[in-house]
């Protein structure tokens, strides 16, 4: 594979053409993946998913070099008629499209030119490989006080015949004092076998608001990989839900930094998983200052061969006191061959705090099955009944009605 | 006068050395230290042998780095392991024959080993640095059937059984400290217990580390027959030094078909001093199986000493309907670290675990608590049930909770929780208003927060370690 990957991303250096800073960038990154190649379980953040092995014998052999330079066909892909938005189209790691049709111009800036790198390059190879490979940087600045009127829509989608096994995409977003965005990600995958790696970067600054909502729901057979670096300062507001369900395999880490007093962190997820399908989420919320809160909540509902993982992890440093840290995770195992995995983290060097998690696992209750029974349901309703309502829990979190509405419907629940 | 007090109590009250002339194996980690150590216990060919494959397969292990106390790298060259006081070549026959000195340091632990023994009637099986001294109430004992000894003496006389079980459940192909206790043990106590049989008194085992640059391996192996029932105490001191001493100790507990083994401890090794210099690290390996169906393995620890504990009593639920139990409290001050926590692993059929585990860190101190639990897809209708609490003085200390949970079997629950906080300021003030001083309300607050783990212990336990969780944490306040 070593091969392949250099012949690819020297094509990928001579057909596109990168400023001399660009250049020494990717290069950076792109030994340093070389060095450490794809995670496998020795690493402490992978053990529960082997993502190497995952790849094997999933896809088998990746190629990775895409030709930026041909225009993709967006016309077919589908849009989500259900509610109005602003859309970014990414067709196969490249941005075909960015619209911002319902707001006004002169607030939302979008650079293309990359300036100074802000975050360390080694979070893992797996952001490596995405920066040696991703097309032309973006950055989206939100000014100060907008407030976006309709939601932003990202279309991660995939062509029939696309030319490489490994697409990467990469969007810089930064929200300024009081601006306020929502997010939805939508996959819409038209290739089967294909490792998908997404890398967003969040910068938020006073008082602004993040709502980010992923939603994974089609059947597919594509792996996919999805890192959200947030960076909050005082008194703002992140939220994030993922919804992963129709993948292959997913995993999606969500690392919060909360650098000002009063910020706070929502992460929620549901895992709806189905056949052999293997989902993870893994969160990191690092309390760095006085005043701040996190909150998490993850609900998995586990049919015939499904694995889902969840590591969540509260890291709460020796200045940060008065945090308020929370996290829960509950799940259900429909069947025999289901498996779920937790590793709730807690690390804490200061003393004035409240931080608790608490997990648990196991079948549905029998004895609310035989309540609902003995009241004229039969099994399967029953059954449905008590998963939607463990559900609904979790979408009740959603702050925005709108989503939350749509989210319902995907998701066939009903209050 | 109360000042004094507190400067006495703070002081380790161990820190005692003994001057006994010991014979030491020459230093250092090869073949012919251990077959050095085989031939003075006078063993089998079959044990060296073992020892020598332990050794073999050691040299392709690397030492683990995953844990959170990171330690200076141990040079196991330059450690003796062998050390054994002189006048032990020709083992005593009686306690009468013991060296006089070593039954003042006794006197000075406090262990019942002579008077006591009448008055509290605790068996006591005392290893000092690597050799077990004297074991005492043995007749009682034998009346029953009931075999209590050194682990060297079982190997002479009790060879089928030490062969039969001995690695059975830490396999010499397990990690790097226990694959080099399988190398270089030196003694322990070996427990059997025949079926039926009631244990009717606790037995115990005292360790203490008393020659410098000395490593203790230790190695204990309890064997409870079908429907019989053990409770073992174990307790550990070693005197003050500046250097850091190595404690890698193996622990085997078996139980058969409706068979109970109840083990506690009171660990209390040198802490290091104020500035953490000096300490022991006590990197132990306890295991448990519960082979037979209905068997119960129960873990108690009270973890207040050493520079570094890294440990994780576990039980492997072999038998259906087994039971793993594991109750903990650690206590981490000045500079001390631990990372400790347990191993329930589901195999057979109805089993069921149960953690409660208390962690208090105060000064410049670290602990964490790590555990795994595994419901393999075969355990069905199995149950467990985890609860870990942290306390925190002050904010130069650390906690952290680092649970793995894997549940493979849908007919299986698991539940998990876990809490960080400090002792509440209404408690504290509460308390003062009765009239009580700043230390002695931690105190009363910390005994009830440990109270679930202290009720496990048997009764002479509880009572010193009551006392024990008070003397640690005395000066961490205001």
């Amino acid at each position: 594979m070593e091969e392949q990957l250099k012949i690819d991303f020297e094509k990928n250096l001579k057909n596109l053409s990168y400023s001399d800073q660009e250049k020494n960038f990717k290069e950076n990154n792109f030994k340093e993946f070389l060095k450490q190649g794809f995670p496998n379980r020795k690493l402490e953040n992978w053990k529960f998913s082997d993502l190497n092995q995952i790849i094997k014998s999933n896809i088998g052999d990746l190629t990775f070099y895409n030709d930026y330079s041909k225009e993709n066909q967006i016309d077919k892909i589908e849009l989500l008629n259900e509610l109005e938005h602003n859309k970014i189209i990414i067709v196969d790691g490249k941005i075909e499209k960015i619209d911002f049709e319902f707001e006004d111009k002169n607030k939302i800036e979008v650079l293309v030119e990359q300036s100074e790198e802000t975050i360390s390059n080694n979070i893992n190879s797996l952001i490596n490989l995405n920066n040696a490979f991703s097309n032309k940087f973006c950055k989206i600045i939100i000014k100060k006080n907008y407030i976006l009127k309709k939601p932003l829509l990202i279309y991660h989608a995939t062509n029939k015949d696309t030319q490489s096994k490994n697409t990467n995409s990469r969007i810089d977003f930064k929200l300024e004092e009081n601006a306020c965005l929502r997010l939805i990600d939508i996959f819409k995958d038209n290739s089967a076998k294909n490792f998908i790696n997404i890398y967003y970067n969040f910068e938020l600054d006073k008082s602004s608001i993040l709502k980010n909502y992923k939603i994974d729901k089609t059947r597919n057979d594509n792996v996919k990989y999805s890192y959200n670096y947030i960076k909050q300062e005082s008194n703002s507001i992140s939220e994030t839900f993922i919804l992963s369900s129709g993948s292959k395999f997913f995993k999606n880490e969500i690392n919060c930094d909360l650098k000002g007093q009063y910020s706070s962190a929502f992460v929620n997820g549901i895992f709806d998983l189905d056949d052999e399908n293997h989902h993870e989420i893994k969160s990191n919320i690092n309390h760095l200052v006085e005043n701040t809160k996190s909150y998490q909540l993850v609900k998995s509902v586990l049919e015939k061969k499904s694995k889902a993982v969840y590591q969540g992890k509260i890291f709460v440093s020796s200045e940060a006191q008065k945090t308020d840290g929370y996290q829960l995770s509950n799940a259900i195992l429909l069947s025999e061959n289901s498996e779920f995995n937790a590793k709730p983290e807690l690390e804490i060097y200061a003393d004035d705090v409240k931080c608790s998690h608490g997990s648990s696992s196991g079948s549905l209750d029998e004895n609310s099955i035989f309540y609902l029974m003995s009241r004229g349901l039969n099994y399967k309703e029953a059954k449905k009944l008590l998963i939607n309502g463990f559900l609904l829990d979790v979408i009740e979190k959603i702050t925005d009605e709108e989503i939350k509405n749509l989210i319902k419907s995907l998701l066939g629940v009903k209050e | 006068m109360r000042d004094k007090q507190i400067e006495d109590l703070k002081d380790y009250k161990y820190g005692f050395s003994t001057d006994i002339e010991s014979i030491k194996a020459p230093k250092g980690l090869n073949e012919d230290v251990i077959k050095f150590i085989s031939n003075i216990k006078k063993e089998p060919k079959w044990l060296l042998d073992w020892r020598l494959k332990a050794f073999e397969r050691l040299k392709v292990l690397k030492e683990p780095d995953w844990q959170k106390p990171k330690y200076p790298k141990i040079d196991y060259q330059d450690l003796y392991y062998y050390s054994a006081p002189k006048s032990f070549t020709d083992k005593p026959k009686s306690l009468d024959e013991l060296d006089p000195k070593l039954l003042e340091t006794y006197k000075k632990l406090g262990i019942p080993l002579q008077e006591q023994k009448r008055l509290n009637g605790i068996a006591v099986d005392a290893v000092f640095d690597s050799v077990s001294v004297a074991t005492t109430f043995k007749e009682t004992l034998t009346k029953q059937g009931i075999i209590f000894c050194s682990i060297s003496e079982a190997v002479q006389k009790h060879p089928e059984l030490v062969k039969k079980y001995l690695g059975t459940v830490i396999p010499l192909t397990d990690h790097f400290f226990a694959t080099l206790n399988s190398a270089v043990f030196t003694d322990g106590s070996f427990v059997y217990i025949p079926p039926g049989v009631r244990c009717p008194m606790e037995l115990s085992t005292y360790f203490r580390i008393n020659a410098s640059d000395t490593g203790q391996f230790e190695r204990t192996l309890i064997i409870a027959d079908k429907g019989s029932y053990v409770s073992y105490l174990e307790g550990c001191t070693a005197p003050m030094r500046d250097e850091n001493q190595l404690h890698a100790a193996n622990v085997e507990l078996i139980a058969l078909d409706d068979a109970e083994i109840k083990y506690s401890t009171v660990q209390n090794w040198y802490p290091g001093d104020k500035d953490g210099k000096g300490g022991i690290y006590n990197f132990v390996t306890k295991r448990g199986l519960c082979k037979g169906t209905n068997s119960k393995i129960s873990w108690t620890q009270v973890e207040t000493g050493s520079a570094i504990t890294w440990k994780y009593p576990s039980c492997i639920l072999k038998g259906d309907n087994s039971i793993g139990e594991f109750y903990s409290i650690a206590i981490t001050n000045n500079h001390q670290k631990a990372d400790t926590g347990t191993k329930m692993i589901h195999l057979g059929k109805n089993t069921k675990s149960k953690i409660i585990s208390k962690g208090i860190s105060a000064g410049f101190s670290d602990m964490t608590y790590r555990g795994l639990v595994d419901i393999s897809p075969n355990a069905t209708n199995s149950n467990n049930f985890t609860q870990c609490d942290s306390l925190l003085m002050g904010n130069k200390c650390g906690a952290h909770t680092v649970p793995y949970i894997k549940n493979k079997n849908a007919d299986s629950n698991i539940a998990h929780e876990a809490t960080t906080s400090k002792i509440s300021e209404e408690q504290l003030h509460y308390c003062q208003q009765r009239g009580l001083n700043p230390e002695e309300a931690v105190g009363l607050i910390v005994n009830g927060f440990c109270k679930e783990v202290l009720q496990q212990l048997p009764m002479e336990f509880a009572v010193e370690a009551q006392k024990l969780v008070g003397i640690s944490l005395e000066g961490s306040v205001g």
